[in-house]
C-alpha cells in the first residue's frame, strides 16, 4: 500500500496517523535508529564499550536496559522483531563468553530483515574517561577516515566499511556549520584486525583561509579483530541500494529572505474583531458608549445646576 | 636656502631605499610562513573524498615499521593529514550565512548506502480516477464554509457545526407515500449506515483491484424495490443454484431463455497489438511441437527448498531430542507459487496485516520456524 490511508484498517486518531507515517517507507528516509543490544553473559569491557558508542550515536539511538539472551548468528527472528518495533535498522550486539570474549556483533536490516552481520572481537579498548581532555558535544557529525587497502581489496572489508560508513555517519546534514566540525573517527584496516580512533578537532591559523588542522585524540579507542560475517547476497544488497528516481522538490511556501538575509515569514490569520480583543484591562482608556457619556453628562449639569441655584 | 642635492643621488638614495624595503617584506612573510604550519598534505595516492558524508578513504599502503613502533603517533598523524586535505575540500565549497554562522553546502553524497525500507510503491489509481481520467473531468477543490441558511451563516461544509445538519431535525415530515407507522428517524440513520458501508465496500473493492487479487462479487444484495434486470438476474441464479446446475429445472410456459446473463468475457480488439497477436499465434506452434511437458520452475524450487528445511528440521529434533519444549507436529508445508526467495520479496503485505502476532510468535521459539511467514 503506498500510503497510510490505503491500508485495510485505516487509523481512527490524526496521531496514530502521523506515527504510522513517519514508519511507513519514504522517497527520503529518515536517519537511521541503532538499537544497543547486551547479550546473555557481558563482561564489564563489553557494556563500557556499548555505553560509550551509544554515546557517540545519540540521539539516533536505543540502548536496552536489560540482558538479552539470542544468538544473531543463529536465529535473527528476535532483532527482526525488535527492529519492527522500534522502527531501527542498526544494531550492535555484545556478549561475552569462553569461546568468543568480548564480542560484538554489528550488523544493519533492511526492510526489517538482517541485511549484514559482522562480529567482531574488542581486543583492546580505551576509555573515553582514559583521555582527560575536554570533549565534544552529543550528535556532532563526524568526519569518517577510512586507511589501509584491505578497505578497498577485501570484499568482507567492503562491506564492513559500508556498514561502518551507515552506523557512524550521523544526521544526513545539507548544510553545515564550519566551526562546528568537531569530530574525526579514523578506521584502520591491518591484518584482519580494525583499529578505531576517535579524535577531537582544533582549527589553527595558516596563512590562508584554509585553518591548520590539529587533533587531540578524546574519545573510545578499539582494536578490533573480525571474526565472523554474515553478509547479504549481490542481488539483495543491490535491490537494497536501489535509488528512487527522483520527483518535483517540495516548494516551501510563505517564507522568503529579504535584502538584509532576515529569514521573513507569512502568517494567515482569520479575521478578528478588534474592539473584542482580549489585551490588558486599562481603565483610562475605556471608551464609554455614547449613551452613557451623555446620561453623566446630564446627571453632571443637573447636579451641578441645582448647587448653582441654590447657591 | 636648501641646499639642492644633486638628482642623480637622490634618485640613488630613494633605490637604495626601495631595495631594502622590499628585503624587509621578504624577512617578515618568510618568518611568517615559518610561524604558521603548512595545510599542504601530500600522499602517493590521492585519497577518495565524499564530501556529502564527510568521508576519506586512503588507499595509501600503511608503514609497518611505524605501526610496530609507535602506532598511536603514527595513526595520529595519517588521521591528520587525511583530515587536512577532506577540510582543504570543504572550504572550497560556497558558504553562506545562517543566522550569525557561516555555513557551508554540502555536495550530495556519493558513496552507495543500502536503503532502510523498500522504496513506496506508487498510488493505484482508483476506479473513479481511471474514468475522470479518461473522461477529462477535473477534480474541483470545494471550499471549507458553505453558507447556512437557518442560521444565516458561513459554516463548515463537514464536521462540527456544520451547515445543514440532519441530525439536529427534530421534526421530520413523512412524506406522502410512506408508511405512517415507519420511523424517520430511523430510516435516516440506516440509510446512512448503509452509505457508509457502501463506501467502505467501495474502497477496500479498489485496494484489492490494485493487488490484482481475485475478489468475490457482492452479487445480489437485497433491495426493497429491485429493478427489472434485478429480478431477471435473481431469477437466472435461482435456477441456476441446484445440484445440477439448472440442467433439469422445468422453464416456465412464457419464460424466454436469457443470453448473456452472468460473467462476461472479456475478448482482445479485433485489430490490436500485431505483435502480441504474433506472439501468441507463434506460441501455439511452440506448443504443438513440445513433447515433453514443461516444467514450472518454481513448483520444482519449492518442492527442494521443502524437502531441504524438513530435513534440517528433522536433524534439528533428533539433535534436541532432551529438550521437548518447542515440540510442534509435523513441519509445516510452506506456501507454494508466492513464496519463491527467502529472505527477500514478498513480505510487505502479509507483514503488515499480521505483524503484530506473527512477530511475537517467533520472538522466543525455536530455530528453524522462524524464517517461514
Amino acid at each position: 500500500m503506498a500510503t497510510v490511508m490505503q491500508r485495510i484498517v485505516k487509523p481512527k486518531t490524526q496521531a496514530a496517523k502521523r506515527a504510522l507515517d513517519v514508519r511507513s517507507p519514504k522517497l527520503e528516509e529518515n536517519d537511521k535508529v541503532a538499537m544497543f543490544i547486551k547479550g546473555g553473559h557481558t563482561s564489564e569491557t563489553i557494556t563500557q564499550v556499548l555505553k560509550e558508542l551509544y554515546l557517540l550515536k545519540k540521539p539516533n539511538a536505543i540502548t536496552f536496559k536489560r540482558k538479552n539472551i539470542m544468538r544473531p548468528f543463529d536465529d535473527q527472528s528476535s532483532i527482526e522483531f525488535f527492529s519492527q518495533k522500534n522502527d531501527s535498522s542498526l544494531f550492535l550486539f555484545g556478549s561475552h563468553s569462553k569461546k568468543r570474549p568480548n564480542n560484538l556483533v554489528l550488523g544493519r536490516l533492511y526492510d526489517h530483515h538482517v541485511l549484514d552481520m559482522v562480529e567482531l572481537g574488542v581486543v583492546h579498548f580505551r576509555s573515553m574517561q582514559d583521555f582527560p581532555t575536554e570533549k565534544i558535544a552529543m550528535g556532532t557529525k563526524p568526519c569518517l577516515v577510512f586507511e589501509g587497502e584491505a578497505f578497498e581489496q577485501d570484499h568482507e572489508h567492503r562491506r564492513l566499511k559500508s556498514l561502518l560508513i551507515d552506523f557512524f555517519r550521523g544526521v544526513k546534514a545539507n548544510n553545515v556549520r564550519l566551526q562546528g566540525l568537531e569530530h574525526v573517527l579514523q578506521f584502520t584496516a591491518i591484518d584482519g584486525k580494525v583499529m578505531v580512533m576517535s579524535y577531537k578537532v582544533l582549527l589553527k591559523k595558516s596563512g590562508s583561509r584554509t585553518p591548520r588542522v590539529e587533533l587531540t585524540e578524546i574519545g573510545p579507542a578499539l582494536d578490533l579483530e573480525v571474526r565472523r560475517t554474515r553478509l547479504a547476497s549481490d542481488d539483495l544488497y543491490k535491490k537494497a541500494c536501489k535509488k528512487p528516481k527522483k520527483g518535483k522538490p517540495r516548494k516551501v511556501k510563505n517564507v522568503k529572505t529579504d535584502v538584509f538575509g532576515a529569514k521573513m515569514g507569512r502568517v494567515h490569520m482569520e479575521r478578528q474583531d478588534f474592539s473584542k480583543l482580549q489585551t490588558r484591562k486599562m481603565k483610562g482608556l475605556k471608551r464609554q458608549a455614547p449613551s452613557n457619556k451623555e446620561n453623566a453628562k446630564k446627571a453632571k449639569t443637573e447636579s451641578s445646576e441645582p448647587t448653582a441655584e441654590e447657591s | 636656502m636648501v641646499a639642492l642635492f644633486p638628482l642623480k643621488s637622490v634618485i640613488i638614495i630613494i633605490i637604495i631605499i626601495m631595495a631594502t624595503v622590499e628585503d624587509v617584506l621578504e624577512s617578515v612573510t618568510q618568518s611568517q610562513a615559518s610561524k604558521y604550519k603548512t595545510i599542504e598534505v601530500q600522499k602517493d595516492i590521492e585519497p577518495q573524498l565524499d564530501l556529502g558524508n564527510l568521508l576519506t578513504v586512503d588507499q595509501n599502503p600503511l608503514d609497518l615499521k611505524k605501526l610496530r613502533g609507535d602506532k598511536e603517533a603514527y595513526l595520529k598523524s595519517q588521521a591528520r593529514d587525511n583530515t587536512q586535505l577532506l577540510f582543504n575540500a570543504i572550504w572550497k565549497l560556497p558558504t553562506e550565512r545562517v543566522e550569525e554562522a557561516i555555513c557551508v553546502k554540502l555536495p550530495e553524497t556519493t558513496t552507495v548506502l543500502p536503503r532502510e525500507k523498500p522504496i513506496p510503491k506508487a498510488k493505484l489509481q482508483t476506479k473513479w480516477e481511471q474514468y475522470a481520467l479518461l473522461k477529462g473531468i477535473q477534480k474541483r477543490k470545494k471550499g471549507r464554509m458553505v453558507w447556512d441558511e437557518e442560521a444565516k451563516d458561513w459554516r463548515p461544509r463537514w464536521g462540527y457545526k456544520r451547515a445543514n445538519d440532519e441530525t439536529k431535525d427534530w421534526v421530520i415530515e413523512v412524506p406522502g407515500n410512506a408508511d405512517p407507522n415507519e420511523d424517520q428517524f430511523e430510516k435516516r440513520m440506516k440509510a446512512k449506515k448503509e452509505r457508509v458501508a457502501k463506501n467502505e465496500l467501495q474502497r477496500l473493492r479498489n485496494i484489492a483491484r490494485g493487488t490484482k487479487s481475485k475478489v468475490p462479487g457482492v452479487g445480489l444484495t437485497p433491495t426493497e424495490k429491485p429493478s427489472k434486470e434485478e429480478v431477471g438476474l435473481a431469477l437466472h441464479l435461482a435456477k441456476k443454484s441446484t445440484a445440477s446446475l439448472g440442467k433439469f429445472t422445468e422453464k416456465l410456459p412464457k419464460e424466454k431463455e436469457a443470453k448473456h446473463v452472468g460473467k462476461k468475457r472479456k475478448f482482445e480488439p479485433a485489430i490490436g497489438d500485431f505483435k502480441k497477436e504474433k506472439e501468441q499465434q507463434l506460441n501455439i506452434i511452440n506448443v504443438m511441437e513440445n513433447k515433453k511437458p514443461k516444467m514450472d520452475i518454481t513448483k520444482a524450487v519449492n518442492r527442494v527448498m521443502t524437502e531441504v528445511d524438513q530435513e534440517a528440521s528433522s536433524d534439528d529434533r533428533r539433535k534436541r531430542a532432551g529438550k521437548v519444549k518447542n515440540r510442534r507436529g509435523p513441519p509445516r508445508k510452506k506456501g507454494s507459487g508466492g513464496f519463491g526467495k527467502k529472505g527477500s520479496g514478498g513480505f510487505g503485505k502479509k507483514g503488515k496485516a499480521g505483524k503484530g502476532k506473527g512477530a511475537k510468535g517467533m520472538g522466543g521459539k525455536g530455530k528453524g520456524k522462524g524464517k517461514g511467514r
